[in-house]
């Protein structure tokens, strides 16, 4: 099996979700039997890579490929895995993966298994994805023939990675027919963040079970009484009830204070990103099997709207 | 301007879920069916693009015939006609495989604009409006927070990246663009908006009508469990009373939070 690992980079800085991309790939190499190599845009990209085990280092240079471009990269990456004869395809699963990569696989009617978060070697390659935001895990697998598969942000551990030395090999590829129907703009930020949550020692956060608007204020009361920062998941934000800056997760803020209470939250794969990293989690949900309590602590099955007004009661008179 | 959206059947968020006796599905009574979440959004996007430039909106679904209901919805939101795929041989469709009957099915259409979630809440794939883009030959955009018509024949669109940073895209049409929630606020059918969905039509094709027999699934689901739990819970019972008094003590002795 010829495995190839794309790994993303800009400016030459390697993301950090390709770096566990290519260790998850060199487990893959080594547990089911295959050579990998590494493909990157860019020289110093290249370069570092040369440092861990991979067979060779694939570059190709393009200035239509310096900055992300989802025609140019889909071509370029067509070129390559037809000339190179690639079986399989791994990158980490970041935005601009989801951006391009359905698209290749349309391209070369090769399936994309996407957003994986591990992989299992008995009777061949079965990939493990989350579905149900996080309820359920599948086995699924490519009987015959090619597959691309992206892997979630922290599926592998990138101190994980073996450390070996390679060469650089340049592959040129012909770009000059893509199509410039899609034209990205510069990245840009919105307003200043006016809270900046990664200092906070304590964050209370709440969820979708908040229910409504009204019943805010009883969590703004806990979280003055603990003196924390309050924070929410994304549903809470786009139903505009809460300030987007104070939206933890993929596309928000992350966080690690020394206490998270993640109230009426369900614990979806793009929120648990921003706050697994916290020293003491406390959930409070209704539903026992809510995937939040994989990564509690602490873990209280119950109300939230009976118990956050007894308890912010019991701290201020504590 | 002539607008597909993509909707999908998913259980409610409050549904209890669990997985069969074959440990390949899930159980399906006491599932309540609702459109997928950020699907709510594209098509509350698409009716507003309407509303400015005039012109069409079409919902389109594959799933099964209970799917009826969410089409139902949208058309008493204000879409104007629905497409609803439904086969039993459509059953564990891969999300490729998935595209390739659904590109068959709208091809003649000749859509202006494709709107889809940017990923489904089940399977969460967040791939099908890109491959649709790739199949059908249109420019795409994923995660829009924003779209802004350029003239007749392009618009642009701002998507979300990661830790909140932005970019806008400018796209030729046709286009296809998967839209994240948060976007917009989406509508309420009005008492009107139900009256008129007698009127207005869901046509029906089966896997023959779109292809079937070319149409095979690479992937193959070999297993569904619940996942592990990697952290070791303390868990914590009693009445709200009760439950207050113990965390008050973890705060404080424990976590050291509170004085
Ligand atoms: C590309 C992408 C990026 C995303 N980025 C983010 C992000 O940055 N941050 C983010 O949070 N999400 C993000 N999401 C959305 C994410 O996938 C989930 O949809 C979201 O996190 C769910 O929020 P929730 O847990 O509040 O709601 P739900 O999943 O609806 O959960 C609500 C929970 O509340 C519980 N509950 C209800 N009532 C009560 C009650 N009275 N007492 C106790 N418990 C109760 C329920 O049991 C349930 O577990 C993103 C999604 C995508 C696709
Ligand atoms: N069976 C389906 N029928 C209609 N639309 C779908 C279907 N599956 C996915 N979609 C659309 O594609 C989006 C992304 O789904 P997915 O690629 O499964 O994450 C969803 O939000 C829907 O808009």
């Amino acid at each position: 099996m010829k495995i190839l690992v794309f790994v993303q980079q800009e400016e030459g800085k390697i993301n950090p979700v390709s770096i566990e991309a290519i260790a998850g790939a060199q487990q893959i190499a080594s547990q089911c039997g295959g050579s990998l190599s590494a493909l990157t845009f860019n020289a110093s990209a290249a370069e570092a890579v040369t440092s861990y085990k991979v067979e060779e280092v694939l570059l190709t240079e393009d200035t239509a490929l310096d900055t992300y471009s989802p025609l140019h990269f889909v071509k370029a990456l067509q070129n390559i895995m037809e000339a190179e004869s690639i079986d399989l395809l791994v990158l980490g699963h970041t935005y601009e993966a989801r951006d391009w990569v359905p698209r290749l696989s349309a391209r070369l009617d090769i399936p994309f298994i996407s957003d994986s978060v591990g992989f299992k070697s008995k009777n061949g390659l079965t990939l493990v994805r989350s579905i149900y935001q996080g309820k359920f895990n599948a086995d699924v697998a490519v009987p015959e023939g090619k597959s691309i598969v992206s892997f979630q942000s922290g599926a592998f551990r990138a101190d994980s990675i073996e450390s070996g030395s390679s060469s650089v090999k340049k592959v040129p590829v012909e770009l000059s027919d893509v199509s410039d129907n899609i034209r990205p703009g510069e990245k840009f930020q919105e307003a200043e963040q006016s809270v900046d949550l990664s200092q906070a020692e304590v964050i209370v956060s709440i969820g979708r079970g908040i229910g409504k608007e009204e019943n805010l204020q009883i969590v703004k009361d806990l979280s003055g009484a603990l003196g924390g920062e309050l924070a929410s998941s994304r549903p809470v934000v786009d139903a505009g009830w809460l300030e987007s800056y104070r939206q933890v997760g993929s596309s928000g803020q992350s966080v690690t204070p020394k206490l998270y209470l993640a109230l009426g939250i369900s614990g979806a794969i793009q929120h648990v990103v921003g706050m697994k990293g916290s020293k003491n989690i406390v959930v409070i949900n209704k539903d026992a099997n809510a995937p939040i309590f994989e990564i509690a602590d602490y873990g209280i099955v119950g109300d939230i709207l009976e118990i956050i007004p007894k308890l912010t009661e019991k701290i201020q008179s504590a | 301007m002539k607008i597909c959206v993509l909707i999908k059947q998913v259980p409610d968020k409050d549904s209890p879920l669990s997985i069969s006796d074959n440990n390949l599905s899930i159980s399906e009574s006491n599932i309540t069916w609702v459109a997928n979440e950020s699907d709510s959004y594209a098509l509350e996007e698409a009716l507003q693009i309407k509303e400015k430039q005039s012109g069409e909106v079409v919902v389109c679904t594959l799933g099964k015939e209970s799917a009826q209901q969410i089409m139902k919805d949208a058309l008493a939101k204000g879409a104007d006609r629905g497409i609803l795929l439904s086969d039993p041989a459509f059953e564990n469709l891969d999300i490729l495989s998935t595209a390739k009957a659904i590109a068959n099915a709208i091809r003649e259409e000749k859509f202006d604009l494709i709107l889809s979630g940017l990923q489904s809440d089940d399977q969460g794939n967040s791939q099908l409006g890109l491959l649709l883009a790739e199949l059908l030959d249109m420019s795409h955009a994923s995660m829009g927070m924003g779209t802004e018509m350029t003239g007749d024949s392009g618009i642009k669109v701002k998507r979300e990246l990661e830790s909140g940073w932005f970019q806008w895209t400018e796209l030729t049409l046709p286009a296809s663009i998967s839209i994240q929630s948060g976007i917009n606020s989406p509508r309420y059918a009005t008492l009107k908006g139900i009256m008129m969905v007698k009127k207005k039509t869901v046509d029906e094709l089966n896997a023959e009508a779109v292809g079937g027999d070319s149409i095979n699934s690479k992937v193959q689901l070999k297993n569904l469990y619940i996942p592990e739990k990697s952290k070791e819970t303390t868990f914590i019972d009693g009445s709200p009373d009760e439950i207050s008094d113990k965390l008050v003590d973890i705060f404080k002795n424990e976590i050291k939070v509170l004085n």
